[in-house]
């Protein structure tokens, strides 16, 4: 059970990080995760009074401010325009719409989970995170970072032409995923990146350039088998590694199959 | 902590820890439709509106419900009545323990959505778990009623 001595509305981003820098702080998100925990919490940071809960939509980019819920991210129309349905693909699985309508983009990027679901799509939609103190970088970047004591703003989302398919293999429905997969195809580039391994999402290219001549069924399972032996896969209570390192062949292939359907090809 | 907010739609004024939960608030002010169930976020028992949005309140801190409206089952007697006659005509409810989460989050449902289709309404009721029903009664109850919700939309 988590303990909390003094609770903060924070009125500013600098009143948060300032707060944050102790120790003993915890800036609270959706608190989901957080309340599972046994901990003691000496200064709980609450970003709900800074309009941060909004998306915002500007000519090249969507800013999807911290404290946005899952269930925002689910229902956006234009994400899910953008991102073919993916959006909302990535979410819709994570226990039901009362948690999503907790659960915030800012603590479940934040967190870097093996488990993410949210972690594997924005990563593969070419994602960047605003952080208060470091700056913008892309969630790629920002999933190898160490823990630190910075503040998540906000997640950016280029509008970028892209064709993206969500996938993801669970023993039961809303339960945490065995494995994730989301390949988004942009016009200079592929990405297949593969989550709940169960380590932290990983962004796989075509380097060997397996899709040069388009995706077809051949080329689909060649770049599946090629996403099957760059990718490192661990075991859990959920899956062992051998079957998890299968599904990245099947997934990466039905994935790529599915982009290739929206565009006539395979 | 001095908090504020309005629990069906009647203003209440507390003082509370920071770490007190809004289910445990919630019972002390009598309403005890709210209950506690798997403490992991999962089962949906402790559904109440938060401004309007059906949320888990084994989830929220209390004082994040400050200047917010809370509603639980206690205050939508009405609807609550209403769709829980065709629950209980399916024997749906069995032990009756997740059955006000339930309602809470379908009555949220029908706002949101009002004539959703069978895929929906899975979906949408995905956080609710029971151990008894098997959640066929439960479709069959959701169904009856909106299908007596068409009828009386087209009657009138």
């Amino acid at each position: 059970m988590i303990e909390i001595a003094k609770y903060v509305k924070a009125e500013s981003l600098e009143e948060a990080y300032q707060l944050n820098q102790k120790k003993s702080s915890t800036v609270i998100g959706g608190m989901l995760w957080l309340k599972m925990q046994k901990k003691r919490v000496g200064t709980a940071i609450d970003l709900s009074g800074l309009g941060l809960d909004t998306i915002e939509e500007t000519e090249e980019e969507y800013r999807i401010g911290a404290m946005v819920s899952l269930r925002q991210i689910e229902q956006h129309a234009g994400l899910n325009a953008l991102t073919c349905g993916a959006a909302k693909d990535a979410v819709k699985h994570i226990v039901g719409v009362q948690f999503r309508n907790l659960a915030t983009v800012g603590g479940s990027l934040f967190g870097r989970y093996g488990f993410s679901d949210v972690l594997t799509f924005f990563m593969a939609i070419g994602a960047k995170v605003e952080l208060y103190h470091r700056g913008i970088l892309t969630v790629e970047e920002f999933s190898r970072l160490p823990y630190d004591r910075d503040i998540l703003v906000r997640v950016l989302v280029p509008k970028k032409a892209q064709k993206t398919v969500y996938l993801s293999q669970r023993n039961t429905k809303t339960d945490f995923p065995v494995l994730t997969c989301c390949i988004c195809r942009e016009e200079e580039e592929l990405r297949c990146v593969i989550g709940a391994r169960p380590g932290r999402a990983v962004c796989l290219r075509d380097e060997k350039q397996i899709l040069k001549d388009g995706i077809t069924p051949e080329s689909a399972a060649s770049f599946g088998a090629y996403a099957r032996e760059q990718i490192t896969t661990g075991s859990n209570l959920r899956a062992g590694s051998e079957y998890r390192s299968i599904l990245i062949g099947v997934l990466g292939k039905r994935a790529l199959l599915s982009i290739a359907s929206m565009d006539g090809e395979g | 902590m001095q908090i504020e907010l309005w629990v069906n739609e009647k203003k209440i004024s507390a003082d509370i820890e920071p770490d007190l939960l809004l289910i445990d608030f919630l019972r002390k002010q009598g309403c005890k439709s709210v209950k506690r169930g798997c403490e992991t976020a999962n089962c949906g028992l402790c559904t109440v509106f938060l401004d309007d949005k059906p949320v888990l309140s084994c989830s929220v801190l209390a004082v994040r419900a400050a200047g917010h409206r809370v509603v639980t089952l206690e205050g939508l007697q009405d609807e609550a009545e209403e769709f829980g006659a065709y629950i209980a005509d399916q024997g749906a409810e069995q032990c009756g323990f997740c059955n006000p989460g339930f309602m809470m989050n379908a009555i949220a449902m029908f706002r949101e959505n009002p004539d959703p289709t069978e895929e929906e309404i899975l979906e949408y009721l995905s956080g609710n778990l029971c151990r008894c029903s098997g959640y066929e009664g439960q479709m069959r109850g959701i169904q009856s009623y909106l299908a007596y919700k068409r009828e009386k939309g087209a009657a009138n």
